[in-house]
């Protein structure tokens, strides 16, 4: 099977043809957004972090800052800084534009303020806009799918439907050359037994392990019950009781694979050894679909039985529920309906068909109906705080 | 299609596939099972007895453990089963 992508240097190809304004700082975001709004069919994300960070959040915030902009759906990149942050612009710009991108940089301090930079960040925007705007799509294989597994605010329907269809075309998607990767570390809090099997190499596995323990203890660290956020007040309205619960009903997107690795959060995921990996993160959704966009993801499939809105600034988000009710109350944000899996009696491997289809349509250039509204959140995971 | 879906044979609690009244009757994997409270859509119904401190099933895995006795027809949810994992609450320092 083959689907259609703007190649990059790298060989690889991108899904979208993004122009991504990239501010490596909180205290260049605003300016960031600014630009974005005078230059259409670009994107800014709203970065909060960048400064006074230390040791691995500090690391973490450049990582996902770096990897947003070598994402493959991205064509080109501004990068903006205050000049005086922790993140440096040179940095991210430099380790950007080694993947052979058109990448520009600015910095406020350096630039006159506010309105100077944004004047010249729109002329360097619209110039980049228009020469990606001159790139085609041409053919190319899956193994230019990195699928990002996500869910949230789920109910009991996304461990018994829109869960398994995710699995179901995940696996489809490996078995076909492509990549996948589950996230949420908290989420796996009860299941990792059942996960930790399908990773071949031990020293993966054991990894893998060490990052569900650690989360785990972290939480015990603060002296309180996981359940105070986890499973979280809608999760348990709608029916999940227990962490344990929530993580079994979670690890079924995952589908039948066996794991490659398991990366730390936003690490690359290595394209030349396709798969399905486990990437560290937090069971927020916000901040767990950044990390895996930062690791390459370029699709986002995300199971909701509540319902949710969320996008991502470069990666089409395709919301799956369970829950017949919730596809009927939602329908700006909801993609497909896995619902009819109790109200019709629909078998599992025809949504899960009909999900993958919808997969290759949006990687031919079909928007999601997050795209359509511009949902494009943005959260960098942190461990501690800022200093 | 049923009133209930029981995942795994090992299971002790099962998930409504609509909303049950008190003292309706579902089949449930074999056996009749009468709800003792009203029990939401997509919630879990006790389908065995689970005493105090035993632990509760689904998906044929641990989701939990009873904190109170719970009867066949129970309705099971956050009152009366609790996480065994993530208990931060439970550690003495």
């Amino acid at each position: 099977m083959k689907i259609s992508g703007y190649r990059r240097d790298n060989g690889y190809f991108g899904l979208r043809n993004h122009l991504l304004i990239l501010p490596v700082s909180v205290c260049a975001t605003v300016c960031a957004e600014r630009i974005a709004a005078l230059a259409p069919g670009s994107v800014a994300v709203h970065n909060q972090h960048g400064c006074s960070q230390i040791g691995l959040d500090l690391d973490i915030t450049r990582r996902t800052l770096i990897g947003f902009g070598l994402n493959n759906n991205v064509g080109a990149a501004l990068v903006i800084g205050l000049g005086c942050e922790g993140v440096q612009v040179g940095e991210v710009a430099e380790a950007i534009a080694a993947s052979g991108k058109p990448v520009a940089s600015l910095i406020i301090q350096e630039n006159g303020g506010t309105l100077k930079t944004i004047a010249r960040g729109a002329e360097l925007a619209a110039a980049m806009m228009q020469k990606l705007s001159a790139q085609v799509r041409r053919e190319c294989g899956l193994e230019n799918i990195i699928l990002g597994l996500e869910c949230g605010g789920s109910d009991p329907t996304s461990g018994l439907a829109s869960n398994p269809a995710i699995g179901y075309a995940s696996t489809k998607m490996v078995d076909s050359g492509g990549s996948s990767i589950l996230s949420e570390t908290t989420e796996v809090i009860g299941a990792e037994h059942l996960l930790s099997e399908r990773f071949a190499d031990p020293e993966e596995r054991a990894r893998f392990l060490r990052m569900v323990s650690d989360v785990e203890k972290r939480a015990i660290s603060m002296g309180v019950d996981l359940r105070e956020g986890q499973p979280t007040p809608g999760n348990k309205e709608g029916g999940i009781s227990t962490i344990e619960e929530k993580s079994l009903g979670c690890m079924y997107k995952a589908g039948h694979s066996p794991f490659q690795g398991a990366l730390e959060y936003s690490q690359p995921l290595p394209i030349e050894k396709p798969g399905l990996y486990f990437m560290d993160s937090p069971g927020q959704d916000i901040d767990s679909i950044t990390g895996m966009v930062a690791s390459g993801a370029n699709v986002i499939i995300f199971s909701t039985g509540r319902g949710t809105p969320t996008g991502s600034p470069i990666a089409p988000v395709i919301k799956i529920t369970g829950n017949d009710a919730t596809y009927q109350k939602m329908p700006d944000n909801i993609d497909l309906n896995a619902g009819t899996i109790f109200s019709q009696g629909q078998k599992l491997e025809v949504l899960g068909e009909e999900l993958f289809s919808l997969i290759i349509q949006v990687a031919n250039g079909n928007l999601t109906k997050a795209e359509c509204l511009g949902h494009h959140e943005f959260g960098i995971y942190r461990l501690t705080g800022a200093f | 299609m049923s009133a209930v879906l029981k995942v795994n044979d090992k299971d002790n609690v099962v998930t409504c596939l609509k909303t049950l009244m008190k003292g309706e009757t579902v089949e449930a994997g074999g056996q009749s099972i009468t709800a003792a409270q009203d029990v939401p859509i997509f919630h879990k119904i006790a389908v065995t007895e689970i005493k105090r401190g035993e632990l509760c099933y689904k998906y044929g895995q641990i989701i939990g453990r009873a904190i109170t006795d719970i009867q066949p027809g129970d309705y099971v949810h956050v009152h009366n089963i609790e996480s065994t994992r993530g208990r931060g609450d439970q550690v003495h320092s």
